[in-house]
């Protein structure tokens, strides 16, 4: 990425080209970049080929789920009874996750061109941008460029001079992480509480407002644009390990790391070079302990682990975990797992929409249990206890935030299980810092 | 038979309507799946996670509520793991529970006791962190928020807001500090709000008229008629050493689903009133005098039969179809005529459910007195009244009527004596609505049974004896039996 750090040769800058660039934050500025050509060829193809390019390039949700955008895309009803809905995702509240911030921050335009030429394949009435309400900066941004896209006819009633009607509101959040799931984040839209609805039925059914409504993250929308004007086979080509896996990912890198940042690979790419070589390896004189590499909902990695985790959807399963967000916190030998785990549940027993029992109730147990251990008052049991929690918490819950509390919980204990112990055996003073 | 579905619900087949979801289709089989948020009048939460079950081919144990059934499915409820998922449902709300029941309204009809008791674990794991803990709440008129007994199934929320149409109630907070709130400046005074206190599974919503009153399972429960207007709403009459303490809607899905009006809910104190007339009574010497049953009607008959001239009756649109008719059939007899009044309120409509509100007027009977031939001309009636030579008066308080009532004889059926009844030639104690069986015929002609819930006081009799009693012993051509 070009911000803050200049660009890596070993990245693949697609999405991050232009970040660090206050000029293309404009429009003049944006056009003079290619901008906004993707759009006009896209309103030149029809909406089922606009669809079909975007299965071709196999490009998949950067949200975490990593469902294939084009098939998503080709859920919605064909024939159109009731209003089409198309929402993108930038409630990026993800811990550790901070890439679709600096799309918006750097490159708005990209954004809007994406969700303009979505908004054409699915034949939306109307996309609602729902910003985090934390992300001032972004939202201001976005909103400038979006009246200017506006002002210039790019979108509109007459969207490119061809005919199209696409218009775009920006919704802001209120500060729920919960409003990042996808039907929270519709229930939000609409005024209401942002709790996550069962499914089914599924949003391209019965999504925002009770209409067939599409949900994309801002990085998966922010790509289309590329993977309309270079082809999808253009995109496909774009994957260094599993062809299931195509086009590039920005990496946000945080934690004990030397250059914290956001980072943008090819797919598949090896999670120990993005660590040691693009983003500078640990501070001196520490060694990695650990990886959490999708955000923080996702399982943990060793340091063993983690230098052979290929950087793509599959990679990631392969070693247990998930490729998530992309959101990567780096922890060192200084970390002391058992705090860390404790600071996560505390976000997720805070951030519970409380819908679900185990999820309320749950989380919260599993904050006081790791902080009666980190108070050197653990029992023998309570490894045990949270082992059982963290199973009642799994597939039980109409969203998966539960999961996502007992995911990291899980893969601590069972991968360092000496932090644990220790903490058992002397209380505080065992900690590994 | 394309729109039947046929599924296998722990062992049973069972053939249900498509789009019938697993819950209410295990119910038909006899299999009750432990459930909170759930509840048939209201819309899908699937929030509690109580009702999970195992269906075959899901590797994740589903809820029951927000699952509709397909063809083939094999559910079950009671395997390991869908059991194992409950009873960590039952022990995650039970690690906030003050678990005070033995000072909890609820405790007898709580489903937490109930699935605790039927599927929990024997003891908690929650070994010695402090329970969270909020303050009682008053929500409005009649109802007190319990938070800290509170499993947010959100019933109540969905009630205000689904069936009321007047969204009061919210979640507030998140977490497990979540409760339930009311929203500013507003208070739980819908006319209808009273069925919360039915729908919390657990003791956390509360009627302050109950509260602390009685332990439920102390109750006689008798099967009975609303009768606070002409709705007819299907109620249970709690009674506790012959008084009755409560009253709680009877699902009847024609009249009134699961639901019944505040008022109907709080006016059961007249069924307990102490002032009662318990014996005949018989004017001698110009005094009421107390007589027995024989004396009494004898001298009823008598009046009857020496009566020359027009004969009026003055008639509670409360009273049961039997003793109505059997009234009518007296005056029917002898050429009379007779008229009812019937008490008005606001109407109060529950807009989640077509035709059922608390009705203008305020009498279970209204159109049982009118099929039984009764007009409502009650100025003309008491009019007539003055120069009769009989007035019959079943169960009307007679207020505001002019003093005296008549010239002639009066004979005064009731549950109390009201002032202008003092110079009846005889007053039959009558029981009251819960003191009998009988019937009344709703606003839509629907004719609906009430059983009796207690002992009358004394020597009260139901109305409907009394007059046929008379009938008899006047040798009424169409004497109707006792």
């Amino acid at each position: 990425m070009g911000f803050p750090h200049p660009i890596h040769p070993k990245e693949n800058p697609v999405l991050s080209r232009h970040f660090g660039e206050a000029d293309a934050r404009t429009y003049a500025g944006w056009v003079q970049r290619g901008g906004y050509r993707a759009l006009e060829k896209a309103l030149g193809m029809t909406r089922e080929q606009v669809i079909e390019e975007v299965k071709a390039s196999g490009l998949r949700g950067r949200g975490g789920a990593g469902f294939p955008a084009g098939v998503k895309w080709g859920f919605m009803p064909k024939q159109k009874t009731r209003p089409h809905y198309l929402c993108c995702n930038a409630d990026e509240s993800e811990p550790g996750t901070f890439k679709d911030r600096e799309i918006m921050r750097w490159t708005p335009h990209a954004l809007i061109e994406g969700c303009a030429i979505a908004a054409y394949a699915i034949q939306a009435e109307q996309v609602y941008i729902y910003i985090r309400g934390e992300f001032t900066e972004p939202l201001r941004v976005m909103q400038a460029a979006l009246d200017e896209a506006y002002a210039k006819g790019v979108v509109g009633a007459n969207a490119m001079g061809k005919g199209v009607r696409i218009d775009l509101t920006i919704h802001r959040g209120a500060g729920a992480y919960i409003c990042g799931e996808e039907t929270a984040l519709m229930n939000s839209i609409e005024g209401k509480r942002g709790n996550p609805r069962i499914r089914p039925p599924f949003p391209a059914a019965v999504g925002v407002f009770g209409c067939p409504t599409t949900i994309n993250n801002v990085e998966t929308l922010s790509s289309v644009p590329h993977v309309i004007e270079k082809g999808g086979a253009w995109y496909k080509g774009l994957s260094l390990s599993n062809p299931k896996s195509t086009g590039t990912k920005l990496f946000s890198i945080c934690g004990t790391i030397a250059r914290p940042g956001n980072y943008e690979v090819t797919m598949g790419f090896p999670l120990k070079d993005l660590l040691y070589d693009v983003a500078g390896g640990m501070r001196p004189g520490h060694k990695l302990k650990a990886v959490i590499p999708g955000g923080s909902s996702v399982p943990i990695l060793t340091a063993a682990e983690a230098d052979e985790t290929l950087l793509d959807y599959e990679g990631c399963v392969a070693k247990g975990t998930m490729l998530g967000s992309g959101g990567m916190i780096v922890l060192d030998d200084a970390t002391d797992m058992v705090y860390q785990v404790m600071r996560l549940a505390k976000f997720y027993a805070h951030e519970s929409c409380a819908q679900c029992t185990q999820c309320r109730e749950g989380t919260a147990w599993t904050v006081k249990i790791l902080q009666r251990l980190l108070n050197g008052e653990g029992r023998k049991e309570d490894l045990d206890l949270l082992l059982d929690l963290a199973e009642q918490m799994t597939g039980r819950t109409i969203c998966v935030l539960s999961d996502s509390c007992a995911a990291p919980v899980v893969s601590a204990i069972k991968k360092f299980p000496d932090e644990f112990a220790a903490y058992l055996r002397r209380g505080r003073t065992a900690a590994a810092t | 038979m394309s729109d039947l579905v046929k599924l296998t619900i722990e062992g049973h087949e069972v053939e249900v309507p498509a789009g019938t979801s697993v819950l209410e289709a295990a119910k038909l089989v006899g299999v009750l799946v432990p459930h909170y948020c759930y509840h048939p009048g209201l819309p899908v939460a699937g929030s509690c996670r109580m009702c999970l079950v195992d269906i075959e081919k899901s590797p994740k144990p589903q809820p029951s509520c927000a699952t509709p059934v397909a063809p083939g499915m094999v559910v079950k409820v009671h395997s390991d793991q869908a059991e194992a998922a409950r009873r960590a449902v039952l022990e995650f709300l039970l690690i906030n529970h003050p678990l005070d029941c033995p000072i909890c309204d609820k405790a007898g009809e709580c489903s937490l006791q109930d699935y605790t008791e039927q599927e929990g674990r024997a003891s908690g794991r929650y070994a010695d962190y402090a329970k969270r803990y909020n303050p009682v709440e008053d929500f409005g008129p009649d109802i007190l928020y319990v938070p800290n007994r509170c499993v947010l199934c959100t019933r109540c929320v969905r009630f205000m807001e689904d069936v009321a149409g007047e969204p009061t109630l919210n979640v507030e907070e998140r977490g497990d500090r979540a409760h339930i709130g009311v929203f500013e400046g507003r208070q739980l005074d819908h006319p209808w709000s009273g069925n919360v206190v039915d729908l919390c599974p657990v003791g956390s919503l509360l009627s302050k008229d109950f509260l602390h009153k009685a332990r439920v399972w102390d109750f006689d429960r008798t099967s009975s008629i609303c009768p606070g207007c002409t709705q007819g709403c299907n109620v249970v009459l709690e009674t506790r050493e012959n008084t009755v303490v409560r009253i709680k809607p009877r699902p009847n899905p024609a009249v009134n689903r699961w639901w019944m009006c505040d008022h109907g809910r709080l006016s059961y104190a007249w069924l307990n009133r102490s002032d009662r007339i318990e014996a005949p009574l018989v004017l001698r010497e110009g005094r009421l005098a107390p007589a027995g049953w024989d004396q009494a009607l004898a001298r009823a008959a008598e009046v009857v039969r020496s009566a020359q001239g027009s004969w009026v009756a003055l008639v509670a649109p409360g009273a049961s179809c039997e003793a109505l008719e059997a009234a009518a059939r007296l005056l029917k007899a002898h050429g009379g005529s007779g008229a009812f009044r019937v008490a008005e309120g606001a109407e109060a409509p529950l807009p989640g459910v077509p035709d059922l509100a608390l009705r203008k007027e305020r009498a279970p009977n209204v159109n049982g007195a009118l099929t039984a031939g009764f007009s409502r001309d009650w100025a003309g009636a008491v009019d007539a009244a003055k120069r009769a030579a009989l007035v019959l008066a079943l169960d009307e308080d007679l207020s505001g009527v002019p003093q005296p009532l008549t010239s002639g004889k009066l004979i005064y059926i009731g549950t109390v004596l009201p002032e202008a009844a003092r110079t009846a030639a005889v007053v039959l104690p009558s029981a009251n609505m819960a003191e009998e069986e009988g019937t009344f015929e709703n606003l839509r002609g629907l004719r609906q049974r009430y059983a009796q819930a207690k002992t009358p006081p004394g020597m009260a009799r139901p109305a409907a004896w009394i007059l046929g009693a008379i009938l008899e012993a006047a040798g009424s051509p169409a004497g109707a039996t006792a």
